[in-house]
């Protein structure tokens, strides 16, 4: 097993990494800001790519160029999920905001189940194939058996995200007011921040990654489902919490660790134990740093 | 602590009573009295004016695409039936109850069949589901057939005497796949895959054991893990090792994504799966990848004209084309109205023999039972995807 | 005040009419190139919406003004009933005896099929009560708790496979077996706190799983072991609605056990340090308690009673494997837990009875059980945080009469 085999899997556990990036992102967000696990975020994933197929589907009889109809499919995708995200936020937190925190956990759950069956029974039970409407680049065409575009748009969209996301939080009023509500609630409010609407707008900014994630995601896999928010949720979860929950780089950084694990597990182990491999390299990371790689370490309040 | 376990008790006693009379409301005790002596004696034929039948599955949660075709085929029989005027004038009603495969409320589900005094239960859909059941049934003496359980204990043990199935069973299907790969294909290193499920790694383990006993080799034997969103890794191995075919064991989403990542990787070798993966979805679903794709499932039907007629029942009373098993529950329900028809009771011993002993002319081709419950008639083939098409390789 | 409510709602069902618009009035199906328009759901949503919304505000504005008024003069009457009630000797001495009545007559009064599922609603009882330990004594947020079910179920399925174990003996073993794995979990996890625990446990869970399915050799993999022996009286030959009456009653005691375990333990030296780890891990250290020891007690506790139902069910169904041990299954122990009121006994009894009895007696509408599943969770969780029935905490009143005069009162 050679180099050329290491790389292969390299670029697999790139991929897998990126995927479970872009939903990660959305967990951390959420959980750095109200503390919440928002275990509805992989149905807002989903509805993104069910709502993208959708259009998609109207937009097929206008015979538009594939580029606009991705484009059109994902602008729309994006602020449906926004929607969702938003009205998600209002029903199901807002008025647990000062409740125990396992009831919040609760009623995320509650959300879940919800939505989940709501796409379920409003469409279909069964796998949906998804077009492919990411356009080939001509340039990958020689190395399209190791690194496919689909993968390398993945890749190139984590990366700006994360670097768009945290120029945001770093250098805009918004992302100030934002770092000031995860830190201290009511001092923000104190100092006059609108907790409501930083709490509204993480929602919305980590909704839209979700469903942008949707329509990437399954152009790669080629095909939908009712149930894949819950299967990469729980993963992405993980990856969020390893890189240290409410970090937005070691959010993106647990999820490369994660696909990597499960990529090299899979491929110089066994692909039986995939999942083990990956469970164990996060206990063992928080064995060892137990608030995840880049967390910062809560501290109690004195 | 005296008031916090006086309060529970109170609870446990409103609970209780509440529920208790909920459900007497619909059978009182002298009835339920007649369920426990049918149990322990063997039932004389009932006088009944209408003839119940059971159809138990998966009707809701992420299985529910398995189960809810057996149901729309049991209906489609049963109006039809019923439209001639019943069995001997008796009309067929239905209970269909959802075991959402799950073992634990399988035994649920079944304990609440008997209480409704089924004579027959065309399900469950899941293996698992399946033996969690059977004993129940056995107990009250129910025929139980399913048109998708293909674990093989379920004939092969012997444990259980009621049941029947209109599907060949694993290994059966296992030893075509083997055969097929060696024989056709001449294929010396087959890498064989399944998606962890009872199902799948059933069907993959007889497909190992029969590889291991030839000349050919098994040079990888691994599951994947359903819902996964990226199957490079195994698919790098099976390059790795020098794979010339690939026998899959499991459903059509997993075997979608498997040659959909293997042909963008490359890798084009042969893929032969199995009933699962014999479905118009997973042609949907990979595309082009499919063509060329190979897999068993039971002998071509498309010809068979009872099985246009069912198609095209389906089609006409729900709008769409029928799912998985569909056919099978189709054929079960002829079966089943069939032998009750010819032995003139409802009675268990009575519906076994006819059953075991007639023939029936359904979707899935002229059948019958033999001693241990497998269908007779029932014969795999290998397909192969052609134009977007599974078409029978004769 | 009227009017702003009518028009609140009509913006909130606008926008979810709008909102929902693709999901509900579009279904796009790509396997056979179809695009279906339902414009009839459009009016659903619109008129749904609209009514919901309005219920919805209404409610949360009583909740929000019944915060403040505590005293009228219906409550203060109610309080004075429930004291005499419960003060009152012979009252309590005849509920207790009707209740036990009902409880040991259930079984001779039902169906077959009113046992089986009254059967395994009480075994997630005993979860919950076992996870409410864990979760509502201790604090510790345990989401991999089904494992231990799970140990349990499979400990008594193998070694009545390979040495004929009888069930009887099966039942101590398998809370044996499950209080290994709770201990071997807990060490690990001990640095860990809030939220990156229930990841780790979580974690635990999910290995524990796949390495059983996987394990063919030894587990049966996927395929499960099937013909697990029923609970049986040696000697007596039971069928199967005896064997159900059987359960029922091993399921009570079992039960009665664990509630009575909990109760000794809330009033324990151990069980008050786990509320006090629960409510503040900080200060309790600073009271010289064994944050560690306290801790692996708390996992250890929950997973022996988890293991021991185990075996009960793995005896019920006679069949089991992997997929019945999910973590959708921890999922639901702990809504149970939640939606009981944590720490709360007769709380945890009454969600877990209505969580799982709720399905089997809906299964008329099947098809949107899940759906009102996932939206009951929600209501209930805004509209009672605290759950159906909250824990009663000790409450101490002082009273102004004398300073060295305070009663203690159950509030």
């Amino acid at each position: 097993m050679g180099f050329d085999y290491f790389f292969k899997l390299f670029i697999g556990g790139l991929t897998k990494g990126s995927i479970y990036a872009l939903i990660a992102i959305g967990y951390t967000m959420v959980y750095g800001i109200i503390g919440l696990i928002n275990f509805a975020h992989g149905e807002v994933y989903m509805i993104g790519a069910f709502t993208a197929l959708i259009v998609a589907g109207i937009l097929s009889v206008l015979n538009l160029p594939m580029f606009a109809v991705l484009m059109i499919a994902v602008v729309i995708a994006m602020i449906f999920s926004a929607g969702y995200g938003f009205t998600l936020e209002k029903i199901a937190y807002k008025p647990l905001r000062n409740a125990p925190r396992l009831s919040a956990l609760i009623s995320a759950i509650g959300m879940s189940i919800f939505l989940q069956n709501y796409v379920l029974l409003a469409q279909t039970s069964n796998f949906l194939p998804y077009p492919d409407m990411i356009p080939d680049f001509a340039f990958l065409e020689p190395i399209k058996q190791t690194l496919r575009t689909t993968q390398l748009i993945i890749l190139v969209v984590t990366a700006i995200v994360m670097i768009l996301l945290t120029l945001l939080i770093k250098f805009t009023k918004i992302g100030k007011a934002m770092r000031a509500t995860s830190q201290d609630r009511v001092m923000a409010m104190l100092t006059g921040v609108n907790v409501n609407r930083v709490i509204s707008v993480t929602f919305v900014i980590g909704s839209s990654i979700a469903a942008l994630g949707g329509v990437l995601i399954c152009s790669h896999t080629g095909r939908t489902h009712f149930y894949i928010g819950f299967l990469v949720g729980i993963k992405a979860f993980v990856a969020a919490v390893l890189g240290g929950i409410g970090s937005i780089p070691g959010a993106v950084l647990g999820s490369f660790v994660l696909g990597f694990t499960e990529s090299f597990g899979a491929g110089y182990i066994s692909s039986d134990y995939e999942d083990v491999f990956a469970f164990v390299i996060l206990i063992l990371i928080l064995t060892f740093r137990p608030d995840g790689i880049l967390g910062k370490s809560t501290k109690q309040k004195a | 602590m005296k008031k916090t376990v006086l309060i529970m008790l109170v609870l446990l006693i409103g609970i209780t009573l509440v529920f208790t009379s909920c459900g007497k409301k619909e059978a009182d005790v002298a009835e339920e009295a007649k369920v426990v002596e049918e149990a322990k004696v063997v039932e004389e034929a009932k006088v009944v004016e209408t003839i119940k039948i059971g159809v138990a599955g998966a009707h809701t949660g992420d299985l529910a695409s398995y189960g809810l075709p057996s149901v729309n085929a049991v209906e489609l029989v049963v109006a039809n039936v019923n439209a001639a005027g019943g069995i001997d004038g008796k009309m067929i009603k239905l209970v269909i109850e959802d075991d959402q495969c799950k073992p634990e409320i399988a035994t649920n589900t079944a304990a609440k069949l008997v209480g409704e005094d089924v004579v027959a239960v065309i399900g469950h859909i899941c293996s698992g589901a399946t033996k969690a059941a059977l004993d129940i049934y056995n107990e009250s003496k129910i025929v139980v057939i399913s048109p998708s359980a293909t674990s093989p204990p379920l004939t092969k043990s012997g444990d259980y005497p009621n049941f029947l199935r209109t599907i060949a069973s694993d290994d059966a299907q296992a030893v075509l796949q083997v055969d097929f790969a060696l024989n056709v294909l001449e294929s010396k290193k087959i890498a064989v895959l399944h998606d962890k499920g009872d199902y799948g790694k059933g069907l993959a383990e007889f497909a190992k054991a029969g590889i291991e006993e030839s000349s050919a080799e098994v040079v990888l034997f691994e599951g994947v893990t359903p819902g996964a969103v990226d199957y490079s890794a195994v698919i790098n191995k099976i390059a790795q090792v020098g794979a010339d075919a690939v026998i899959y064991g499991g459903y059509h989403p997993e075997a979608a994504q498997l040659i959909g990542g293997m042909r963008a990787q490359g890798l084009d070798i042969p893929f032969i799966g199995c009933d699962g993966v014999k479905d118009a979805t997973f042609i949907a679903v990979a595309g082009d990848d499919a063509e060329g794709v190979y897999a068993t499932a039971p002998v071509d039907t498309t010809s068979n004209l009872i099985a246009v007629k069912a198609g095209k029942e389906h089609l006409a009373e729900y709008g769409e084309e029928y799912g998985a098993f569909f056919l099978n529950a189709y054929a079960a329900a002829l079966a089943i109205v069939n032998a009750i028809d010819v032995a003139n009771s409802t009675d268990y011993d009575a519906i076994m023999a006819a059953l075991k002993s007639e023939y029936v002319e359904t979707p899935i081709g002229n059948i019958s039972f033999d001693e241990r419950g497998d269908a007779i008639g029932v014969g795999f083939a290998v397909y192969q995807v052609k134009n977007g098409k599974f078409s029978q390789l004769d | 005040m009227i009017k702003d409510r009518l028009l609140k709602s009509l913006y909130v069902s606008l926008w979810l009419t709008v909102l929902t618009f693709p999901v509900m009035v579009i279904r796009v199906n790509t396997i056979e190139d179809t695009v279906t328009w339902r414009w009839g759901n459009l009016l659903l949503i619109l008129i749904g919406s609209y009514v919901f919304s309005l219920i919805w505000n209404y409610a949360l504005e009583r909740q929000e003004r019944g915060k403040k008024v505590k005293t009228n003069k219906l409550s203060i009457k109610i309080k004075e009933i429930k004291a005499t009630v419960s003060q009152s000797r012979p009252m309590k001495i005849s509920g207790l005896a009707a209740v036990l009545a009902a409880v040991f007559l259930f079984p001779f009064l039902t169906s077959f099929y009113q046992m089986s599922i009254m059967n395994t609603a009480l075994m997630y009882v005993m979860l919950g009560l076992g996870l409410n330990i864990t979760i509502g004594l201790g604090g510790i947020l345990n989401l991999g708790y089904i494992a231990f079910f799970m140990v349990g179920s499979y400990s008594y399925a193998l070694l009545n496979q390979a040495i004929g174990l009888n069930f009887w003996i099966a039942l101590p073993i398998g809370g044996l077996v499950a209080l290994i794995f709770g201990i071997i979990v807990a060490v690990p996890v001990l640095r860990l706190r809030g939220d990156y625990l229930a990841i780790v446990t979580l974690a635990f869970g999910e290995i524990m799983r796949i390495v059983v399915e996987n394990w063919s050799s030894l587990t049966g993999g996927p395929s499960g072991i099937r013909s697990i022996p029923r609970p049986a009286i040696p000697g007596v030959d039971l069928n199967l609605i005896d064997t159900a009456k059987l359960v029922y009653f091993i399921m009570i005691v079992l039960a009665a056990f664990t509630i009575l375990i909990t109760l000794r333990l809330k009033d324990s030296r151990i069980g008050r340090a786990l509320i006090a780890m629960r409510e503040d891990e900080i200060a309790c250290q600073s009271m010289g308690i064994n944050i560690t020891k306290v801790k692996v007690i708390a996992f250890a506790l929950g997973a022996v009673f988890a293991g021991v139902a185990g075996v009960v069910f793995a005896a019920n169904t006679t069949f089991i494997n992997p997929a019945s041990f999910t973590l959708w299954e921890s999922v639901l122990v702990l809504c149970i837990v939640v939606l009981g009121g944590m720490g709360s006994i007769p709380g945890v009894i009454f969600a877990a009875l209505v969580l799982k009895l709720m399905p089997e007696y809906l299964r008329a509408f099947s098809e949107y059980r899940m759906l009102v599943f996932g939206a009951v969770l929600v209501i209930m969780m805004v509209f009672k945080p605290g759950g159906l029935i909250p824990e009663k905490r000790k409450h101490y009143n002082f009273t102004n009469k004398d300073a060295a005069d305070f009663e203690e009162e159950d509030v």
